[in-house]
C-alpha cells in the first residue's frame, strides 16, 4: 500500500534521512523505532508531505505521491497524528474532532465512535481543548486523525510525555483502528510498547534503516544493537 | 446635554471605524498579516463605486454590491498570487509588500481620478435625522452605519463559529501546519480570509465616502484609525474591534467637545494609554506566536 524508495529528506541544509526504503501492506501495523533524533518523525512528515524530499519516491497504492502537498495526501486517505499532539486551542474538543472530517472522506469513523473508543472525551466535548491533560489531548489528536477516515494512519510518539497508565489506556485502543480496516505506522521510542501492537518493525539509526523484520521474530538484543548502533 | 450628544455621535462613529477595522482584524487574526494598504483599499473602493455607478448609470447605493464582490475577488487573487508569497516567520516582507501596494494604489488613483475631493451619494438618508430632544439627534445614515457594523460582525461571528469553513479558518489561525494535516489548504483559506477582508473594506469605503469627502491620499489617515480601533479592542477579537471603534469614536467626540482641535488628539491619547496599560487591548486575549 505504501512503498517508500530511497528516501532522503531533511530541513534546510540539515539532512535527517538517508536512502530509507520501506513498505507497508494493506491492513498491517508497522512499528518504526529508534533513538531520539534517529529521523522517525522526519520520516512520517516526509510521508505526509510536510518535509521536502531530496531524493527518492513515496508511492501510495502504486501512485507516486511525492509531489503532492499534505492536504492533498489527506484526501487520498493518509492521516498523521503529529508529535506533540498539536491540538487547536481555540476550538472546543468536539470542533477539534470535527475538523478532522474536513476532507469529507466517507468511512466508519464518527465523533460518536471516537468517544466510544476514548470514553474520557465524552464529558469534555463542549470544553475548550486548550487546557486539557496530555492524555486527553492525545486522545483528541488520535480521534481527529481518524475522523478523516484514513486508510493509512501515522502515529508519531503517542506515548511521549504521558504517564504509563495513560499510555496503556491509549495503546489498548489502537487495535480498534486496525479492526476498522486502517493500516497503521507507529513511531515510538518505547520498543516494547511498539512491538506489542505491531506485525513488523523497522529500526532507524542516524537516518538509516538499521534493522527490519517480523515483530514476533526479531530478538531484543538485535533491536538493542540496531537502536543504539553499537554491538553490546 | 451636549456631552450626551457627543457620546451618542461617538458611539455611532465607532460603528464606521469598526466596519473599516474588521478586515484588518481578520487578516491579522487568521494569517498574522499586517495590511498597510488597507486604508488605500477603502479609498480605492470609494472610487470604484463612483466609476461603476457612472458607467452603469445607476446611483452609488446600487453599485455598492458590485464593488464589494469585485473587491472580494481582488482580495482572493491578491492573497493567492502575491501576499501568500510573503508569509513566513518574518512579518516584514508582508508589511513592506502591502506598503508598496498602498503607494501604487494612491498613485494610480491620482493618475486616474486627479486629486479633486470626491464624495459618494447615499441618498436622502444622508441628511435626515431622528430628533431625540433639543440637543441630541441621531442621523439616519450614522445609525445605518452602526447597525451595518453590528450586522457585519454578527454575520462574521456566525460564519466563524458555525460553519465548516469557519472552523477551518480558526484552525488555520491557530496552527496552519497542523491544519494541513486535516486536509485544509491553508493558502486557500488565506485567500478566502483576504476576500472577506477586502469585501468589508469595500463596504467601509462606501460608508467613509458618503460621510466625508475623500481624495487619493486619504487612505493612510483611515488606516491609522483602523489600527487604533483594532489595538484598543484587542488583536484578533471581532467584538473587541467594535468596542475599540466605539472607544475611539467616543474619545474623538469628547475631544471635539472640549475643543475642536482636540478631536483626533484625544483619540490618539486613548490609544496610547491602552497600548501602555493594556497592551493586549481592552477585550483581547493576547497574540499567540
Amino acid at each position: 500500500m505504501l512503498v517508500v524508495d530511497g528516501m532522503s529528506a531533511g530541513y534546510e541544509d540539515f539532512r535527517a534521512l538517508f536512502d530509507v526504503s520501506m513498505s507497508v501492506r494493506e491492513g498491517e501495523t508497522v512499528a518504526m523505532v529508534g533513538a531520539n533524533g534517529a529521523g522517525k518523525s522526519t520520516f512520517l512528515r516526509a510521508v505526509m508531505g510536510q518535509v521536502r524530499l531530496h531524493s527518492g519516491t513515496v508511492r501510495f497504492d502504486g501512485r507516486d505521491i511525492s509531489s503532492l502537498k499534505a492536504h492533498e495526501r489527506v484526501k487520498l486517505g493518509i492521516s498523521l497524528v503529529p508529535e506533540g499532539r498539536r491540538i487547536f486551542p481555540s476550538l472546543t474538543v468536539r470542533e477539534n474532532l470535527l475538523i478532522g472530517s474536513f476532507a469529507k472522506r466517507s468511512g466508519p469513523w464518527t465523533v460518536e465512535r471516537v468517544v466510544t473508543m476514548f470514553p474520557m472525551l465524552e464529558r469534555l466535548l463542549t470544553r475548550s481543548a486548550a487546557k486539557l491533560s496530555g492524555g486527553e489531548q492525545q486522545a483528541i489528536a488520535i480521534g481527529r486523525a481518524l475522523l478523516s477516515n484514513p486508510r493509512l494512519v501515522l502515529l508519531d510518539e503517542v506515548s511521549l510525555g504521558l504517564a504509563p497508565v495513560v499510555v496503556k489506556q491509549l495503546y489498548s485502543a489502537l487495535p480498534m483502528i486496525s479492526e476498522q480496516g486502517a493500516t497503521v505506522i507507529v513511531v515510538e521510542q518505547d520498543i516494547h510498547q511498539a512491538l506489542a501492537v505491531s506485525d513488523r518493525v523497522y529500526c532507524l539509526l542516524e537516518g538509516r534503516v538499521s534493522l527490519s523484520g517480523e515483530a514476533s521474530t526479531v530478538s531484543t538484543s538485535d533491536i538493542t544493537a540496531a537502536y543504539f548502533g553499537a554491538a553490546i | 446635554m451636549s456631552w450626551l450628544n457627543a457620546l451618542v455621535q461617538g458611539v455611532l462613529l465607532g460603528g464606521l471605524y469598526a466596519i473599516f477595522a474588521t478586515g484588518l482584524s481578520l487578516a491579522f487574526g487568521v494569517m498574522r498579516f499586517v495590511n498597510l494598504a488597507h486604508g488605500d483599499l477603502a479609498i480605492l473602493a470609494g472610487y470604484l463605486v463612483l466609476s461603476t455607478a457612472s458607467t452603469m448609470g445607476v446611483n452609488h447605493v446600487v453599485s455598492l454590491p458590485l464593488v464589494v464582490i469585485l473587491m472580494a475577488g481582488i482580495g482572493y487573487v491578491g492573497q493567492r498570487f502575491l501576499f501568500n508569497r510573503t508569509i513566513g516567520p518574518d512579518p516584514l516582507a508582508g508589511i513592506l509588500c502591502s506598503f508598496g501596494i498602498g503607494v501604487v494604489i494612491q498613485n494610480f488613483l491620482l493618475a486616474r481620478y486627479t486629486a479633486t475631493d470626491r464624495y459618494l451619494d447615499a441618498g436622502p438618508i444622508e441628511t435626515s435625522t431622528i430628533r431625540i430632544n433639543d440637543s441630541v439627534s441621531i442621523g439616519h445614515f450614522s445609525l445605518l452605519t452602526f447597525v451595518s457594523a453590528i450586522v457585519l460582525l454578527g454575520a462574521l461571528q456566525l460564519f466563524l463559529s458555525h460553519t465548516t469553513i469557519g472552523r477551518a479558518f480558526r484552525a488555520t489561525a491557530d496552527d496552519p501546519s497542523t491544519a494541513q494535516l486535516m486536509g485544509i489548504n491553508d493558502k486557500r483559506i488565506y485567500g478566502f480570509a483576504m476576500a472577506i477582508a477586502f469585501a468589508t473594506v469595500g463596504i467601509a469605503g462606501f460608508f467613509l465616502g458618503a460621510r466625508e469627502t475623500f481624495a487619493p491620499a486619504s487612505g493612510p489617515n483611515q488606516l491609522l484609525f483602523g489600527f487604533e480601533a483594532v489595538v484598543i479592542g484587542g488583536l484578533g477579537s471581532l467584538w473587541g474591534t467594535l468596542m475599540g471603534g466605539i472607544v475611539l469614536g467616543v474619545a474623538q467626540a469628547f475631544g471635539n467637545q472640549l475643543s475642536v482641535g482636540w478631536n483626533l488628539l484625544a483619540g490618539h491619547i486613548v490609544f496610547l494609554m491602552v497600548l501602555a496599560f493594556r497592551p493586549n487591548g481592552l477585550f483581547g486575549t493576547g497574540v499567540r506566536t
